[in-house]
């Protein structure tokens, strides 16, 4: 017997490649291009994502019984706003660099349709434990599509990974070069657009 | 002066691109292209939004939040700004609110067009964005209102855009898998390279 039931596994394993939030669902794009252009971002954007949606989904869940479904937004937002000031100061503390390079874009945490949209889709109908996985499969996914757009954007367009120079040197004595169109904002799209098609394609999404 | 505020609103408009360079309010710009006529609605409402709740917002960190914005209540010492975040989405949806009432009592054909859009702008990452950008950018009110114009009138031109293309395309034959979303994330990326050629012009 595995640690948890397999209906439990579903809720965790959905969202990484079948029920992609970005790739499928169209959440959270705003800041899934923005901080793709080197890997280190990525990383620490997606463990940022991982806490809030976690958290927030495990809070709201724990609350759907007391909040009245007229001012529900408000109340789901003053959460996720609050669990985001906390990621923002504790990156401030701890990785001022990369708190830098992320400038807004922890701040729009509270306006990632991923948050808000599986608050409202999963947490006001399941239990705080479902909720919890729901999240952490949710910001998984989207951190998958995260690290990937980030490696090839780096890869291709700095000839780096997380800083290390991968290239060779004397690769750009023969003649190679950076795709510097990659480093700009156009390559996000164009590398997004293609991973869309590639995922849409494994897992056979119909556009309605 | 004028030219300074000219500069900053080409700035906002072309070159930075609120939503093509900074990838701001990609969601609703994704999902509400599929028709001019919304996306012509949706564009107008974010303009509207922006445009006020840029120098609320400004006014509410220059008063209140940023690091010794009390001491005319005798609070020198007390920085607030951790509560930026906060503060903003709720001066936000209220803003939203207001506009809301406000365009149904006085302008109620305009308010019918808009439709559901309004209600929805307050989780749009763009006038978020837009807030936290003239923060960290340290704009004053006038730069702020600006600001707050250009990137509503960025994203506007982008939606209509994008909205045009899309309709264009309808009866063209995409590749299954990348069609939707795909296909007009492809198109985007286009558009914003199209938009870089603007950048290097500066009046």
């Amino acid at each position: 017997m595995s640690l948890i039931s397999k209906k439990t596994q579903h809720i965790l394993k959905d969202p990484l490649i079948s029920n992609n939030p970005i790739g499928t669902q169209i959440l959270g794009i705003c800041s899934a291009l923005a901080i793709t252009v080197k890997m280190d971002t990525a990383i620490v954007m997606t463990l940022a994502v991982i806490f809030v949606l976690s958290l927030s989904n495990t809070i709201i869940s724990f609350l759907r019984k007391f909040i009245p479904t007229r001012v529900r937004i408000i109340v789901m937002l003053t959460v996720i706003a609050s669990l985001v000031i906390i990621t923002d100061q504790v990156l401030q503390a701890y990785m001022y660099d990369i708190s830098r390079q992320l400038s807004v874009f922890v701040g729009l945490i509270i306006t990632n349709c991923i948050v808000l949209g599986r608050a409202e889709a999963f947490a006001m109908q399941n239990s705080p434990g479902k909720a919890f996985l729901d999240g952490v499969g949710n910001a998984l996914g989207y951190g998958i599509i995260l690290i990937v757009v980030s490696f090839f954007r780096e890869l291709l367009g700095s000839g780096s990974i997380l800083g290390f120079q991968i290239i060779p040197d004397a690769a750009y004595a023969a003649g190679y070069s950076n795709i510097g169109l990659l480093v700009l904002s156009p390559g996000a799209f164009i590398i997004l657009g293609l991973i869309v098609w590639i995922q849409r394609t494994i897992s056979k999404v119909e556009e309605v | 002066m004028l030219e300074h505020y000219l500069s900053l609103a080409t700035k906002s408009i072309f070159v930075e691109n609120i939503l093509l360079a900074y990838f701001l309010g990609m969601c609703s710009f994704l999902a509400i292209s599929k028709k001019v006529e919304t996306s012509i609605g949706l564009g107008i409402a974010v303009i509207f939004v922006l445009t006020i709740t840029a120098p609320t917002n400004w006014a509410l960190h220059h008063f209140f939040l940023q690091k010794g914005a009390l001491s005319w209540v005798g609070l020198p010492d007390v920085d607030l700004s951790y509560l930026n975040f906060i503060a903003f989405i709720a001066v936000i949806a209220a803003m939203v609110q207001l506009v809301e009432m406000i365009i149904d009592r006085f302008l109620p054909a305009l308010y019918h067009n808009l439709g559901i859009f309004l209600p929805l702008i307050a989780v749009n990452c763009a006038i978020l964005g837009g807030s936290l950008f003239l923060v960290e950018r340290n704009y004053n009110f006038g730069e702020s209102v600006v600001f707050g114009f250009g990137s509503g009138v960025g994203f506007f031109l982008a939606i209509a855009a994008m909205a045009a293309i899309r309709h264009k395309i309808r009866y063209s034959n995409v590749p299954q898998g990348l069609q939707g979303i795909g296909i007009t994330m492809l198109l985007t990326g286009l558009l914003s390279m199209a938009f870089m050629a603007f950048s290097g012009i500066s009046l």
